[in-house]
């Protein structure tokens, strides 16, 4: 591993992004408009919206990441560029906490973006301040990335890659606790969701916000653990032989 | 200069099954009855050739004759390969080759939303070259590819030929001691073409070798040597004097159809001595 590889790939991904100003302010802005529809579309705030903003605010961005990042990997893939830095002095872990790095240098500034919506023009009562819902939206964002680095090497189009988001996301986004909560479903779909990522990310968010009793650092704990594991299951993809 | 082609007889023509005599000079690429097995298939069959380091070696074939793979084989990214590969001395794909070796795929692999300075820097400080030492490698390698004109517009919008370069660049960077370009010259006009295999004289005569795919029999002429590829196989590996003599050709576009005629429809295959086309009679040897 080296930190230089990792920070000039970072660098370069950034630059991409920053070329590509249409996709950025997309990243940036649409989790935000989101967020400001759905408080005039549960009347103008009030209890529902406060409990629903949050867990919105994380959710969004770990689905903007997860196509973005994998789309961008893809793309790496079929160019040949993935091919030719592979035969350069490049460690496959370098080049994954370099995406890590980008997008979670956008990430934060997409959850310091919405938080700031949120509890500033919204109203949002944030029962913890900004920083613990910066921090879970920053641990979402990241999941969806590492999720979308990974599951990028199971597609060889960007069709097929899109449709990796209703494939992977939804189920997780019905089963997470948003829609019904866990302790409602039967017992299967509870033990089911016990092993989605996504759960825990919301777990997080809830905790963050103050909307539920437990502890933030345990899910995002086992969120960190996630983004790692799916990174690793990533660089195991990434092949310096192919046929 | 003196290249060891320039004894065609004692090199002669090298096919399949047949060993280069070991020694007289260091070989920048071993190949020793190497395969490579894809979609069930042996795209590379049983390939044994040895170029010697300080040389420029063209690798000329129809297309779909084995050429990308057989420099993938060497690059070290290619999968299924059997046989024993050496280059510069350590097995093919080694790590510590990473630095040594440069590879510019067929169809350039630049980001297209990076400006060619961005993608040049980018691999440059992969390569270890940052600040001021990584500004001068990526000018050196602008320079000799003609593009200081386009160093910052952005890769996308560049042509064909133009994006080509841009890959091109950014293999020489770091003046890497094996450089393996496959098809660097398809798609560019005659004036760049010809001032690229300048460069490719130049970069060889600093002391770098150079393995260049290409399917247009003219450019054969500017390399020391030829390996000729035709359904995976050698059908001849030899200086273009010496396939001019062989086939008793002038044109080595003449010459190539020749050995490819004389290897017929069928696969060529066994055991060759090296002698066996220096009498010149125009058999059909396989």
């Amino acid at each position: 591993m080296s930190a230089r590889a990792s920070l000039a790939t970072a660098a370069r991904v950034l630059r991409q992004l920053r070329r590509d100003p249409r996709t950025l302010a997309l990243l940036l802005v649409v989790p935000a408009l989101l967020l400001v529809l759905v408080r005039f579309l549960l009347n103008d705030g009030g209890p529902a919206f406060d409990r629903y903003a949050v867990p919105l605010v994380g959710i969004f961005p770990l689905v903007s990441m997860f196509l973005v990042t994998s789309i961008a990997m893809l793309r790496e893939r079929t160019t040949g560029t993935l091919e030719r830095l592979l035969t350069l002095p490049i460690a496959k872990g370098d080049l994954l906490a370099g995406y890590g790095l980008a997008f979670g240098t956008v990430a934060a500034a997409q959850g310091l973006l919405l938080a700031g919506v949120a509890a500033g023009p919204l109203g949002v009562e944030l029962a913890h301040g900004v920083v613990p819902v910066v921090a879970a939206g920053v641990a979402n964002a990241l999941l969806g990335m590492a999720l979308g680095l990974f599951l990028s090497a199971f597609a060889s189009t960007e069709f097929q890659a899109v449709q990796f988001m209703p494939a992977v996301l939804l189920p997780q986004l019905l089963l997470c606790g948003l829609v019904v909560d866990r302790d409602r479903m039967g017992v299967a779909l509870e033990w089911l969701s016990a092993v989605l990522p996504m759960t825990y990310a919301y777990e997080a968010l809830d905790a963050a916000a103050g909307l539920s009793a437990g502890s933030l650092a345990l899910p995002l704990t086992v969120v960190l653990a996630a983004v790692v594991a799916a990174l690793a299951a990533g660089a195991v993809t990434l092949r310096r032989r192919t046929a | 200069m003196s290249t060891p082609w320039e004894t065609h007889e004692a090199t002669a023509v090298r096919t399949t099954g047949t060993r280069a005599p070991a020694g007289a000079v260091d070989a920048a690429i071993e190949a020793a009855g190497v395969s490579v097995r894809r979609g069930g298939r042996d795209v590379v069959r049983d390939v044994t050739v040895s170029v010697p380091a300080g040389t420029v070696t063209g690798l000329l074939g129809p297309s779909g004759c084995g050429k990308s793979t057989l420099i993938r084989a060497i690059v070290g990214v290619q999968a299924g390969v059997r046989g024993r590969l050496t280059v510069l001395g350590e097995r093919a794909g080694a790590r510590t080759l990473r630095r040594r070796v440069a590879y510019v795929t067929q169809a350039p692999s630049v980001y297209q939303d990076l400006t060619v300075v961005e993608n040049l820097r980018y691999f440059a400080a992969l390569l270890g070259h940052t600040g001021a030492d990584g500004a001068q490698e990526v000018a050196d390698a602008l320079a000799t590819v003609d593009l200081e004109d386009h160093a910052h517009a952005v890769a996308g919008r560049l042509s064909g030929g133009e994006r080509a370069r841009v890959s091109l660049a950014t293999a020489l960077l770091g003046t890497p001691e094996l450089l393996l370009l496959d098809e660097p010259t398809v798609g560019l006009d005659p004036v760049l073409r010809r001032d690229l295999w300048a460069t490719f004289r130049r970069l060889a005569d600093a002391g770098a070798t150079l393995l260049v795919s290409s399917h247009v029999m003219d450019e054969a002429d500017r390399c020391d040597g030829v390996i000729i590829l035709r359904d995976g196989t050698v059908l001849a590996h030899d200086s273009p004097a010496g396939l001019r003599a062989t086939t008793h050709e002038d044109r080595l576009e003449d010459a190539f159809l020749a050995l490819v005629e004389h290897a017929g429809g069928d696969r060529v295959r066994g055991d060759r001595a090296p002698g066996d086309r220096a009498g010149g009679d125009r058999a059909v040897v396989a």
